[in-house]
């Protein structure tokens, strides 16, 4: 601190010339950085404003069937957008389902179980899936997926069929790509950012509590049951969280699996459509009203992958404090 | 005194038999299933890299592949030069734009603004940032950047402002990270010697924590490569090598994948197939290099 000011105040004594030139440029200096960082803030305002400024066509003159009707009939002039809003939160939940036990899984092994030597593997591999583009991803899911899927849904349709709400979930399929197959998609891919996430809040269980629990005479799992598990429940929260605001805005593996069909079923082997799906699907050909519709639906994604981030992000960020703490 | 030390020792293997049955079992439970999730995470990863490799070996190895332009849909055939063109105009563009801005906003967060007031509220923001769509991003392009320019504004230009805009909050918080690595005895050391802050940070932190930056944003280029979202809306369609990024209608590999797995033609979904090699492998080729740099990186050595 004292090397700072000194740094600072000195030189304008002694060379009053250099001094004030080099202030100017370490105070210009400082102000581009600033401002720099202040482009996020301008970026995200202007991503609000004009996004809705273009949808505000649609906003003003049918809010109501907009937000409140399930038809989507672009020729007949019809924009609701509820179906969309479901088939985005529907496929989401299907991707936590998987992406979870299956993340949360993966992060202990490496954290508690892998050797070191393993470690290191474990975590390019769940780089290399990190930095897969997704519309390979999408590309594999329908033309390689889709087909075996489809015949699988089929049987297993039929077999859950006499069992009352299984049976209405689990229902015929019309193909391969739908609901169930753009969840699964999607939990592949929020699984690498789950599992770094909690990782990253396993890791931070101090090592007196696991060796308190060790101690106690604990086997490895119940040691992870009493440390690890109640040390970093918040953490985890917060990562799931943020897996699911990933899930809710990935685009392009859903737009080519799920099935481009608006509607709202229980059945989650029929097509289905999510909010940025359509906009990827429709978007070129769209023009007018339609177009401020497609723009629309983008706005309500911003909206709620917003809010979805900023939850995740207080949850991450009072869990941290609780335990500092402690 | 012997006979009671050496006792106890052989109590805990009598008494461990009997355990086993109950919480072991548990416990050797959930390490099975432990590993078996990484397994099943496996699996599809290398199914889809080995079909795309199988199925996209035969036209990325035909002669032209890299070169020619892309022949109609209902035509089979090699030719992805323009999406080759179109993903590296985008991509490097976007880059040179996202990645003096990010590590600026960075050295203001970590050098300048610390833990106060401002800095935190754009470290938030940036996190929430990292969070919007991609699709989100070709959109906001879209509304500010098409709409005003008409035609003349679908480029690649307009892409690589889209994959910018998502490339930024990566740069900046992978920067951070970085620069909270390097040891404050740097910063303190030339201080001392009567260096400006800008001076300290130009001359010794950002030089100290280059590698480590280099890192982040080869990792954050292989992410922006891949996305295809962004550049649905922004760069329209072409089948001709443009060079060009601020003038004419431009394509790009993720753009043709998106597009070709959509056509029923067998010679389109096989291209399709020869783009997602070419770009898996552009994106893996980034991945290494960026392991490497930050294999090589320690702040703590070396300076």
């Amino acid at each position: 601190m004292t090397a700072t000011v000194t740094a600072t105040e000195a030189p304008p004594g002694e060379q009053p010339n250099l001094g004030g030139r080099r202030r100017w440029g370490d105070k210009s200096f400082r102000l581009i950085a600033l401002l720099s960082g202040l482009s996020v803030l301008a970026i995200l305002a202007l991503i609000a404003i004009s996004t809705t400024k273009e949808a505000w066509p649609i906003f003003s003159h049918d809010a109501a069937e907009f937000f409140f009707s399930s038809t989507w009939a672009p020729n007949q002039g019809k924009f609701g957008s509820l179906a969309f809003v479901y088939g985005t939160l529907v496929t989401s939940v299907i991707a936590l389902v998987f992406a979870v036990p299956l993340s949360i899984g993966i992060a202990l092994f490496i954290t508690e179980v892998a050797p070191r030597w393993l470690k290191r593997p474990i975590v390019s591999v769940l780089d290399l899936l990190a930095v897969v583009p997704s519309v390979v991803f999408g590309l594999w899911g329908i033309l390689v997926l889709a087909e075996p899927i489809g015949n699988f849904y089929d049987n297993v349709a039929s077999a859950l069929s006499p069992i009352p709400i299984l049976g209405q979930l689990f229902d015929q399929p019309a193909s391969g790509r739908s609901f169930f197959t753009a969840g699964l998609i999607l939990a592949i891919m929020i699984i690498p950012i789950i599992t770094s996430l909690t990782r990253e809040v396993f890791d931070t269980t101090p090592t007196a509590e696991k060796e308190a629990a060790y101690g106690l005479g604990a086997t490895r799992w119940e040691m992870i049951r009493a440390s690890v598990f109640s040390h970093s429940k918040g953490g985890v929260v917060g990562a799931v969280t943020l897996g699911l605001g990933r899930a809710m805005g990935e685009t392009i593996a859903a737009a080519l699996v799920i099935g481009s069909n608006p509607q709202i079923t229980a059945n989650l082997f029929a097509p289905g459509y999510s909010m940025p799906a359509v906009i990827a699907n429709e978007f070129g050909e769209s023009s007018g009203d339609w177009r401020a519709a497609l723009i629309g639906l983008g706005v309500v994604l911003f909206i709620l992958t917003i809010i979805v981030n900023l939850t995740a992000r207080a949850i991450v960020s009072r869990s941290i404090r609780r335990t500092r703490g402690e | 005194m012997t006979t009671t030390l050496s006792a106890p020792p052989q109590l805990p293997p009598a008494d461990l038999t009997p355990k086993r049955s109950g919480r072991s079992v548990r416990n050797l439970l959930a390490t099975v299933l432990m590993g078996l999730a990484f397994v099943i995470v496996l699996i599809p990863l290398g199914f889809v890299l080995v079909t795309v490799v199988q199925k996209g070996w035969d036209a990325v190895t035909t002669a032209g592949w890299f070169t020619d332009d892309i022949p109609p849909v209902r035509r089979s055939g090699p030719g992805m030069g323009p999406a080759i063109v179109g993903t590296i105009l985008t991509t490097g563009l976007a880059t040179l734009m996202a990645v003096p801005l990010g590590i600026l906003g960075a050295v203001y967060l970590h050098e300048y603004g610390k833990t106060g007031r401002l800095a935190s509220i754009l470290r938030f923001f940036a996190d929430v940032m990292t969070g919007v769509p991609s699709i989100i991003m070709g959109l906001f392009i879209f509304t500010i950047w098409v709409v005003r320019f008409g035609v003349d504004g679908v480029n690649a230009f307009a892409g690589a402002l889209a994959l910018g805009c998502l490339m930024l909050p990566i740069v900046i918080r992978s920067t951070e990270e970085m620069l909270k690595l390097v040891p404050n005895d740097l910063r303190e050391a030339s201080l001392a010697l009567g260096s400006s802050q800008s001076r300290t940070i130009l001359g010794i932190v950002l030089p100290a924590a280059l590698p480590g930056i280099v890192s982040g944003v080869l990792l954050a280029v292989a992410r922006a490569a891949g996305e295809t979202a962004p550049l649905l809306f922004t760069i329209g369609a072409a089948t001709s090598i443009n060079w060009n990024p601020f003038s004419g209608p431009n394509t790009a590999l993720s753009v043709q994948i998106f597009s070709n797995a959509q056509q029923p033609f067998a010679g389109a979904q096989e291209r399709a197939w020869g783009a997602a090699l070419t770009l898996i492998a552009m994106t893996f080729i980034l991945l290494v290099l960026s392991r490497i740099v930050a294999a090589r990186f320690n702040p703590m050595k070396g300076r």
